[in-house]
């Protein structure tokens, strides 16, 4: 794929030299130099956003940005979930009444792509009077691309943060039984056993339990033993490979996990390891902000942050990411590319990195010394982030139905906890689920 | 006589007019008009169009196709949403006998002369004015395996933990005492206005020939107060039938399934699956459903009143 933004020739380059040195003369910030970013003032955009800790930055941050551009903003925030159907909802109308849309990837990409409900951002990245000059693709991780790009090479939104799973662990609970961090799957079985004490009510691992929760759990093992969950369209989900997965989640769950873990999602995962009772936590990396809060943690200071242990086959560490786009039905698509090109800018994901509220896409800004100098979270966990990029592989699969994959897959896992067998779970759970996948992009 | 026969000719003059009169009575349909609008709007449409849904193939995003009764076919075979019936007749059954019997013994305490019964009675309907997803967030943490308090209560009294909702053999009764601890002053309220309207003579003469407190209770007082028991029963049973709020905000109808009622079941369909015809069908099916149980229960209540 060809695209001018990408090999600037050196007669653009210079001019976007010259007017870089320019702005900063001028006081301009540097970053958005280039762009005319008061050609839509006056313009109003309406911005849809989940509720997370990256929703809460734009909207903090969101008056500088209407200072630059002179654009009002109206954002609003929404529960995960429900910003899910609220925004499927009016999409499928045609008419949404929002023109940006902060999405999760690993869960909607593959559905907004055959609704057609993102515009394509191809052009204006190639447009220099819209896109400033660092915004090149080459700066995106391998995997933004892969969650922002459909199969034509078209930008379907931009890539905003990435969530790697990592292996939370209890350094103290780990010296009093002089265990050492585990670096393969059958270490991390050992080690999760060994710091088991269900007498003194110690747990040596813990993982999301609940159904549809669990399902990423069990796809992130199954990473390990070289597969993915659907590979060229076809479920893979009732494979040796996935099999072994599930045995190795059920030992884990049963053996080495609190009780009651068959209804835990990750808050109540983050609960029992906040409270210092568990030792062991695989999930996402954005959860650890609280971990090192000490009004919320017991633990703070005695965290190790780890990469994804290796199992037989490979090594990955899950990936999952969400980014942020402007809506096909928007009536100010150019305006609303701006929102989103100053979410994902120098500034914004420096600060959405230093508070530990997301992960940016983006090398440029993962890489700046100047940057990760003032990260708040611990050293450890800035190394944890850069292990796990280095073996970043995308989790759940890109398909229509997730949730329904999830659920169906969900309880087959719930049911494991309960003392069922893998293999034939597996199979049960494959066969309900290989029609639905069918009628999906039939 | 000569002037009674003509005003007998203009009464019945009158009383045919009178019968003639309908082309008056259009000038009050205007006043009917918007009520029809609204009903028709807000009950009669959103149902014609389920139902219209319900013949119909079409996920949210996707192509829409008419297939006739295929999706009740697809109900029939469902072995999910069997379960989640099952599920639904369980969780309603408990959600009314447990108010019921536990609401009916506290209104027999509150209408005695207890000392403080104001205020105790305005403590025990305080759970009734609790908003349900509050109710839940707070409950969900009480029944934590690790962290709650209710398993540190019971280890007090020297029994081991429970997993309450965290377990599939326990979600439901755990989830039924969550309901129950929030409806059974609703049923108490009920039965001791049953309580007030009670006439004393009856308990007179039984206490002249020589009734026990027992037999008096039996004979006569759950008689008397059976009409209003039946009242808490169907409105019980209509409120648990189609909760929503508390199993959501607790378990999202898990671990696994277990606690996933038709309710939840159709909402996931609909809402999360996006599988919009199938959950139309499904709604259809449950509002038979609530349809012949209401009947069956507005049934029993004439069978119970006073006067029968």
């Amino acid at each position: 794929m060809s695209m001018k933004f990408l090999n600037p020739t050196r007669r653009q380059f210079l001019a976007g030299s010259a007017a870089l040195g320019a702005a900063s003369m001028t006081g301009l910030k540097p970053a958005f130099a280039n762009v005319d970013w008061k050609k839509f003032a006056g313009t109003t955009l309406e911005v849809n956003l989940i509720k997370s800790p990256r929703g809460d930055i734009l909207q903090k941050y969101q008056k500088e940005f209407e200072e630059l551009t002179g654009i009002k903003v109206n954002s609003e925030q929404t529960p995960e979930q429900q910003q899910r159907q609220k925004a499927v909802i009016e999409l499928t109308s045609g008419k949404p009444s929002f023109d940006v849309i902060h999405i999760s990837y690993h869960v909607q990409k593959r559905q907004f792509e055959k609704g057609g409900w993102l515009a394509d951002l191809t052009p204006f990245l190639k447009d220099p009077s819209l896109t400033e000059p660092s915004l090149t693709e080459s700066d995106f991780a391998e995997a933004g691309l892969a969650f922002a790009k459909d199969q034509n090479g078209r930008f379907g939104g931009l890539p905003f943060s990435v969530d790697y799973w990592i292996l939370y662990w209890n350094k103290d609970l780990f010296a009093a039984k002089g265990v050492e961090y585990p670096k393969t799957f059958d270490e991390l079985v050992a080690a999760a056993e060994k710091l088991t004490d269900a007498a003194s009510g110690t747990y040596g691992f813990v993982a999301r339990g609940m159904k549809n929760a669990n399902t990423p759990v069990w796809a992130s093992l199954m990473l390990g033993y070289g597969k993915s969950t659907v590979e060229n369209g076809t479920l893979q989900t009732d494979t040796p490979e996935a099999i072994e997965a599930a045995t190795l989640y059920q030992r884990l769950m049963t053996k080495s996990a609190p009780p009651g873990v068959t209804g835990f999602n990750w808050a109540e995962c983050q609960s029992s390891f906040l409270q210092g009772k568990v030792a062991m936590w695989l999930d996402g990396i954005g959860f650890a902000p609280p971990l090192e809060n000490p009004q919320k943690s017991r633990v703070v200071g005695k965290v190790g942050y780890g990469v994804m242990p290796k199992g037989p086959n490979a090594q990955a560490a899950p990936t999952f990411g969400d980014g942020i786009g402007v809506t096909e039905g928007s009536s100010n698509k150019e305006a609303a590319y701006l929102y989103c090109q100053w979410a994902i800018s120098k500034e914004m994901g420096a600060r959405l990195l230093q508070t530990g509220s997301g992960v940016p896409f983006r090398n440029s800004i993962l890489n700046d010394p100047e940057v990760r100098k003032n990260v708040t979270m611990p050293q450890d966990w800035v190394t944890a982030l850069s292990e796990s990029a280095k073996v970043s592989k995308l989790c759940l699969p890109v398909i229509i139905p997730v949730t329904e994959f999830r659920d169906v897959m969900g309880v087959g896992l719930t049911n494991l906890l309960g003392g069922a067998d893998p293999a034939t779970e597996l199979k049960r759970a494959t066969e309900e689920f290989r029609p639905v996948l069918a009628r999906s992009e039939s | 006589m000569t002037t009674a026969a003509p005003t007998m000719t203009r009464l019945a003059q009158d009383a045919k007019a009178k019968k003639g009169k309908s082309r008056l009575k259009p000038s009050y349909w205007p006043f009917v008009v918007p009520a029809l609008v609204i009903v028709g709007a807000v009950i009669i449409f959103p149902w014609a169009f389920t139902l219209w849904m319900s013949a119909n193939e079409w996920h949210l995003g996707g192509d829409q196709r008419f297939v006739g009764f295929a999706n009740f076919a697809r109900i029939a075979g469902d072995q999910r949403f069997w379960e989640s019936m099952v599920h639904t007749v369980v969780y309603t059954v408990l959600s009314v006998v447990a108010p019921l019997v536990l609401g009916t013994i506290a209104a027999l305490v509150f209408d005695s002369k207890l000392p403080m019964r104001g205020l105790l009675r305005g403590i025990f309907v305080m759970p009734m004015m609790a908003t349900p997803v509050a109710i839940a967030l707070v409950w969900t943490m009480m029944f934590h395996p690790q962290l709650g308090v209710l398993n540190y209560l019971l280890s007090l009294v020297g029994i081991g933990p429970q997993e309450w909702i965290f377990n599939q053999n326990t979600v439901i009764p755990s989830l039924v005492l969550v309901e129950t601890w929030q409806w059974t002053p609703l049923v108490m309220l009920i039965v001791l206005g049953g309580l007030a309207a009670m006439p004393r003579d009856p308990f007179e003469s039984a206490e002249i020939d020589g009734a026990n407190g027992w037999q008096k209770f039996r004979y006569i007082t759950l008689p008397m107060i059976l009409p209003f028991m039946m009242v808490a029963v169907i409105i019980r049973s209509i409120d648990a039938l189609k909760s929503f709020d508390i199993i959501f905000a607790m378990t999202q109808g898990g671990p696994g399934t277990a606690s996933e009622t038709i309710n939840i079941y159709l909402y996931n369909v609909a809402f999360a699956y996006y599988d919009i015809g199938y959950g139309s069908a499904l709604a259809v099916v449950f509002f038979i459903v609530i349809i012949t149980m209401s009947l069956a229960l507005l049934y029993l209540r004439q069978r119970t009143k006073w006067n029968s």
